[in-house]
């Protein structure tokens, strides 16, 4: 076996390696450790607004629920989980048409940045089964950037849909 | 008189149209996603099943396939259809304009985050300018008019297909295919038979 019977090819190809290895930690010791692992912010998504209700109130569910819209919230760049940041989530279900005031809820991120709505049954409306979520500065602690969201659902039937949101301080 | 063979076959050809029509709208009517969609919502849905429906038809009259509407008939009835489509799609717009107007102000503007939206819409501009060249079309060299009305089809017919076929919505998925392509065979029968490529050949060819 070619391991066991070390060739010059097989030595070369060690040293390199030991030398690459070594000059990789060379280069991000001098790097900051925060930058190393940074977490890109989320984007607004096109579309991801409409119908959006400001200042939507908070609520333990949105109807008589029966699907769960979960997540995270965390702040770019370190990706610290944001405990109670107000995320507004709303959509076409089976109880309602997205500009209805009753498919509009809002809820808060726990300790650990993580929210969830219970929401009835999202059906497809406009050619797609999607939800809209938002991060709204004007009716948050005002800390991060506004981000609205578009996710689309995988299949019509999935009853869940987690989404992630990273805020960019503001 | 006609004979019995003419009358069955031309009851035959009625029927297969009036059920590769009718066939869709049907099955789109018992969808489940209507239970959860206002009037208005499923009247503006309907009005655009029903449009791409009629598309079937107008390549028929057209090429006179349609026993009893052939000829000048046939070419009278398709510029009615047409009207109708154009009338169907301004339904089609309003409706869903109503039910979620930011969704439509997307799509007019191109910046709709759904990919069918633009085709859809390109489709309805491509309809509408239809209309303008038909109203228009004796102060029109004929052979202008045939080639900008045929670029226009398949615009219309490309724009259509793409916008339905990648809709989740009330329309099956068998028989929203299958109208697909029978649209696209009937429209692309009539432009063969009117031999629209030798017009562009000519066009060419005279410069």
């Amino acid at each position: 076996m070619p391991v066991l019977r070390p060739t010059r090819r097989t030595m070369l190809a060690l040293t390199g390696a030991a030398v690459g290895a070594a000059a990789t930690t060379g280069v991000s010791g001098g790097l900051h450790p925060a930058r190393a692992q940074s977490v890109a912010p989320t984007p607004t998504m096109r579309g991801g607004a409409n119908n959006y209700r400001p200042g939507a109130p908070i609520v333990e569910r949105i109807g008589g629920g029966g699907f769960a819209m979960t997540g995270t919230v965390r702040r770019a760049g370190d990706g610290m989980p944001l405990p109670n940041q107000r995320i507004q989530i709303w959509a076409h279900t089976t109880e309602g048409h997205e500009r209805d005031p009753h498919s509009h809820g809002a809820t808060l991120t726990d300790a650990n940045g993580v929210f969830r709505m219970d929401m009835p049954q999202i059906v497809p409306a406009f050619g797609q089964p999607h939800g809209h979520l938002a991060y709204d500065a004007e009716h948050g602690d005002g800390g991060f950037e506004t981000v609205f969201l578009r996710p689309v659902m995988k299949s019509a039937s999935d009853t869940q849909l987690d989404v992630e949101f990273v805020l960019k301080p503001a | 008189m006609r004979a019995p063979g003419t009358v069955f076959r031309h009851g035959l050809i009625w029927t297969a149209l009036l059920l590769a029509v009718g066939a869709p709208v049907a099955v789109a009517a018992q969808s489940p996603l209507l239970e959860w969609r206002d009037t208005v919502y499923v009247l503006g849905g309907f009005a655009g099943i029903i449009a791409f429906s009629l598309m079937l038809v107008q390549p028929l009259l057209v090429a006179g396939d349609l026993p009893m509407l052939s000829g000048r008939t046939g070419r009278r009835a398709h510029v009615f259809l047409g009207l109708a489509i154009a009338a169907l799609i301004g339904v089609h717009v309003v409706g869903l304009w109503v039910t979620s107007p930011p969704d439509i102000i997307d799509a007019l503007l191109f910046r709709s985050p759904t990919p069918f939206s633009a085709w859809g819409v390109v489709a309805m501009w491509a309809v509408f300018a239809s209309g303008v060249l038909a109203a228009l079309r004796f102060r029109l060299r004929p052979r202008i008019w045939r080639l900008a009305h045929s670029g226009l089809v398949v615009v219309i017919v490309a724009g259509s297909v793409v916008h339905a076929v990648q809709i989740q919505g009330t329309m099956g998925t068998i028989s929203k295919v299958a109208l697909c392509g029978l649209i696209v065979l009937a429209v692309a029968r009539a432009l063969a038979g009117r031999k629209v490529w030798k017009l562009l050949f000519r066009v060419r060819s005279s410069r």
